[in-house]
């Protein structure tokens, strides 16, 4: 019962932080904040959702399988996130009119002056 | 499980549904292919979650293999589609 109460008051964390991050989606004027939003809230959501599915069914084939999950989408977000933000920038980046500083610029034009592109390895 | 907590899932099943809404939105509308690909990215998230969700709702725990299958498949779909967008304009330009 009591383990009950806390699954389903973890799950409902999870549901709201995703509830969030799907608004922010929407909401959002560029999609670097975009990115922001969904991966980060949507991320732990996720895991908190996963921690109610541990507390509910406590046996070792399901923990194994929720902490396997959990490890995984903590291991790959960021990286999933960071491949798309730096393509974004580099070909299609269209920054909101709000944004107050851009260094990452500065070091694209320096590059693409010296000729070399840094995207091309082959 | 009680039947409170029977009903308390399947309402949480339905708010993680909802969440799918302006993810689904943002897909269609997106200006830009990373937009898009953004939001493949949180509504595979949340497709995750509700499989999760689904297999303590309703005492199906094959669901968890669903959702490592679907985490796994995400991932490596987003870093097929961060090297298209890197590398599309090349021949154009």
């Amino acid at each position: 019962m009591i383990a009950e109460l806390i699954a389903i008051g973890v799950a409902a964390c999870g549901t709201g932080l995703i509830l969030v991050a799907s608004l922010g989606i929407v909401r959002m004027p560029d999609f670097l904040t975009r990115m922001h939003a969904s991966s980060k809230a949507g991320t732990l959501g996720a895991a908190l959702i996963l921690v109610a599915v541990a507390v509910t069914l406590p046996e070792t084939a399901i923990l194994m399988r929720v902490v396997l999950i959990i490890l995984f989408l903590f291991l790959t977000a960021p990286l999933s996130a960071h491949m798309i933000a730096r393509a974004g920038y580099r070909r299609e980046a269209h920054l909101c009119k709000e944004t107050v500083i851009d260094e990452y610029r500065e070091a694209c034009e320096a590059e693409n002056d010296s000729g070399a592109s840094g995207i091309e390895t082959d | 499980m009680t039947v409170w907590g029977a009903i308390a899932a399947d309402v949480l099943l339905a708010l993680l549904a909802m969440a799918m809404l302006p993810a689904l939105f943002r897909l269609a509308r997106g200006p830009d292919l990373t937009d898009r690909v953004v939001a493949l990215d949180l509504i595979s998230m949340i497709a995750v979650a509700i499989s999760a969700l689904y297999a303590t709702a309703y005492d199906a725990p094959v669901f968890l293999d669903v959702a490592i299958l679907m985490a796994l498949i995400t991932f490596v779909g987003t870093i097929a589609f961060a090297h298209y967008i890197e590398r599309r304009r090349e021949k154009t330009e």
